[in-house]
């Protein structure tokens, strides 16, 4: 669908017009940056997506309804493996992420990677933020485009 | 037909209060604040139970000699409250219900604007035209 390539480019040239390389200092703010446009989408995507959907049972629940719908939603796929340790981590692979699926198979550009997955790891975020989870995201890749998200649930 | 509606934001902050006859607020907000209690309980009940108990619209909060109190919690737990009028026998639940419908399209449209920060009070006219017609429908 043309609207899906309109997502990437967009993203890209987001990616690209924030993200300045030049030092490690502004390099890490304009992550940070990308992380913090993540959230507010996420968080006011949430809000629109869970309309029709009953009350979330648990902490659980709320995991799959983003591995599932919220994922399918944005990326056009569902996340291909979720794992737990019941005590507030969650680990969510995705074997074809959208924004690294252009980039070489190869470990060549693995140091390019951070900047395309700050926005995703924002989004997560901003989503469980709204449904009354707080939490850390942060992804990690070992060969594109296979990328796995870990959410560490703070609990108070 | 109802007389009063009410978006009350996560920590129980009123993000949006309307009512028919302004002179009245304050005894609506009496009424909204009270309900608030009933909405959390509800909640508790309902997370624990399975199928249709997990629903959002909550139904009939509780009656006042004058007033049926109606809630609804989103998944993000934002609150809204609509009061109705006891004389007023021929509404349905399903009426209710569609009220409730049309309240919530309006706040995620509102929460999708870019201007507004979540959690600040409503001050939208998109938003303040569909609770109106929300408030008569007489």
């Amino acid at each position: 669908m043309a609207d899906d390539v309109l997502f990437e480019l967009l993203h890209m040239e987001m990616t690209i017009s924030i993200f300045q390389p030049d030092q490690s200092e502004s390099k890490r703010s304009s992550i940070s940056k990308l992380e913090q446009i993540g959230f507010c989408t996420g968080y006011r995507l949430v809000e629109r997506l869970t309309k029709d959907w009953p009350r979330f049972k648990d902490e659980l629940d709320t995991m799959k309804f983003i591995c599932k719908e919220f994922w399918s939603c944005i990326y056009k796929k569902q996340i291909d493996n979720l794992r737990t340790n019941h005590q507030g981590v969650y680990v969510l692979q995705d074997n074809r992420f959208r924004f690294l699926t252009q980039l070489s198979q190869s470990k060549q550009y693995i140091e390019a990677t951070p900047k395309y997955l700050a926005f995703t790891c924002g989004v997560v975020r901003g989503a469980l933020s709204n449904l009354g989870i707080t939490c850390i995201v942060t992804a990690e890749v070992f060969s594109p485009p296979t990328c796995k998200f870990q959410v560490q649930v703070q609990r108070i | 037909m109802a007389v009063a509606v009410a978006v009350i934001g996560k920590e129980n902050s009123p993000l949006y209060v309307r009512t028919v006859n302004p002179s009245s607020e304050l005894k609506f907000m009496y009424t909204i604040h009270a309900s608030l209690d009933v909405v959390e309980e509800k909640v508790i009940v309902g997370k624990k139970s399975s199928g249709e108990l997990r629903e959002l619209y909550l139904g009939l909060l509780y009656p006042t000699e004058d007033y049926k109190v109606y809630g609804y919690v989103t998944n993000t737990r934002i609150k809204f409250i609509i009061i109705v009028e006891s004389s007023y026998t021929t509404l349905r639940d399903n009426d209710i219900r569609q009220m409730f419908r049309k309240l919530h399209n309006a706040y995620s449209d509102v929460v999708c604007n870019p201007f507004y920060v979540p959690g600040d009070t409503i001050c939208s006219k998109q938003f303040e035209s569909s609770v109106k017609g929300i408030l008569i429908q007489e």
